[in-house]
């Protein structure tokens, strides 16, 4: 067609003017940057090695732990029970906000001192804040014999390990 | 017979050297007097001219003014405290007992800074209660509100960052408890956490990130935005003095 050849067409590059496509050039370029700044920077914000302690913590022999005893291990934020049923390990971490519990044995009840939860020695919550009963932990013997205890692993609840 | 000071004063605002850095120079024209704000990098973020009602103590109770001047205490006293202060497990407790009692005049800076510190909260609450009740956040002066909003939220952001930094039983379990508050943002929340913190338990990295944003990031904010707040207050026609045109 001929015609359409020399007439020539006003509207296309009012659609698409130089300028135009020079600014959404530009904009992407730097809507790509910013998304890039933003992986790097969480990249660079989050630690790929933590000096943190094991979760792993080795609670020794057994016969330590008598029965219808709790013993808390501050350090590690553990309790090792040994209940009538066998052993089991509880979280000594409040399920509230993270404030690390106390075992009163004088009340035969584990209590947090930030914002008053209380626990029966099986984790369940008496009173206080805590939305959730304290966080059962997988306990197992190791090939010596010891007891061991992961923070990070939890089991349901009354899992109790007989020896 | 002896100058009397201003005369004095005046002498000195004449010569050179004083001409090459205020050029205002001496006078009491309204010219002069404007141009001396106008022309100062400090003062010109501010109108030349004002309401003497603004003036009045029962405008403001000169709240955002005291606001700023803790916040010149802390960053005075904070400075020299970064000399003697080791953002690290084994040294920060240390370093914050050794500045009570060790370093000369520790105490002083270090107590100066703490009790700033609390008195810049309060301040800036009642800055903002005063402003509310009074209606001064009303248009034109809305933006200032929200820019007023982003310094309550750094205030508190400084205080909060500033509380680890003892590294104390205190400071540690606040931290804690604060950082599993923030765990609860939808989604979000742990990873939240795990980026402040560095970890996920309130460690070495916790302490070194808290001392950053305490001691570089969260003040350059303060300063940014306190500067467009001040800037903002000229720009809306100065402080808000409790009556419009329409009324006067």
């Amino acid at each position: 067609m001929p015609d359409e050849k020399d007439t020539p067409n006003i509207q296309a590059p009012m659609h698409c003017t130089r300028r135009g496509s020079f600014v959404k050039l530009g904009l992407g370029c730097m809507a790509a940057a910013g998304a890039g700044a933003a992986v790097f920077g969480y990249e660079f914000l989050s630690p790929n090695v933590l000096y943190e302690p094991s979760p792993i913590t080795n609670a020794g022999k057994p016969d330590r732990y008598p029965q219808g005893s709790v013993t808390a291990d501050p350090k590690t934020g553990i309790y090792l029970a040994h209940g009538p049923q066998g052993f089991y390990a509880l979280s000594a971490i409040c399920t509230h906000l993270g404030c690390l519990t106390t075992w009163a044995p004088e009340q035969g009840l584990i209590a947090c001192p930030c914002h008053g939860s209380k626990f029966t020695p099986e984790g369940v919550k008496l009173e206080g804040p805590a939305p959730r009963p304290l966080a059962w932990l997988k306990v197992w013997v190791s090939d010596d014999g010891d007891l061991m205890v992961d923070r990070s692993a939890t089991v349901p609840a009354k899992q109790f390990l007989r020896t | 017979m002896a100058k009397s000071i201003e005369a004095y004063m005046n002498d000195v605002r004449e010569t050179r050297l004083w001409r090459s850095v205020f050029r205002s120079g001496s006078g009491a024209t309204n010219l002069h007097r404007a141009l001396a704000v106008q022309q100062n990098i400090f003062m010109h973020l501010f109108s030349v001219k004002m309401r003497r009602a603004a003036l009045n103590f029962s405008v403001t109770w000169y709240l955002g003014t005291l606001s700023l001047a803790t916040f010149v205490v802390l960053v005075a006293t904070g400075i020299p405290l970064m000399l003697y202060y080791h953002p690290s497990v084994p040294q920060a407790y240390a370093d914050m007992k050794d500045l009570q009692f060790v370093v000369s005049a520790g105490v002083f800076l270090r107590n100066l800074h703490r009790w700033s510190a609390h008195a810049m909260v309060l301040l800036v609450f009642a800055h903002m209660f005063k402003v509310f009740y009074r209606g001064a956040y009303r248009p034109p002066r809305e933006f200032n509100w929200v820019i007023g909003v982003v310094l309550l939220l750094v205030t508190l952001f400084l205080s909060y960052t500033g509380y680890l930094l003892p590294w104390d039983q205190l400071a540690f379990w606040a931290i804690t408890v604060g950082s599993n508050i923030l765990s609860a943002v939808p989604m979000l929340g742990h990873k939240i956490r795990f980026l402040m913190l560095g970890g996920n338990t309130v460690n070495a990295n916790a302490l070194l990130r808290f001392y950053v944003l305490h001691c570089v990031i969260l003040p350059l904010v303060a300063f940014l935005f306190v500067g467009i707040h001040f800037w903002r207050i000229r720009k809306d026609g100065g402080l808000y003095t409790g009556r419009s045109k329409s009324h006067e």
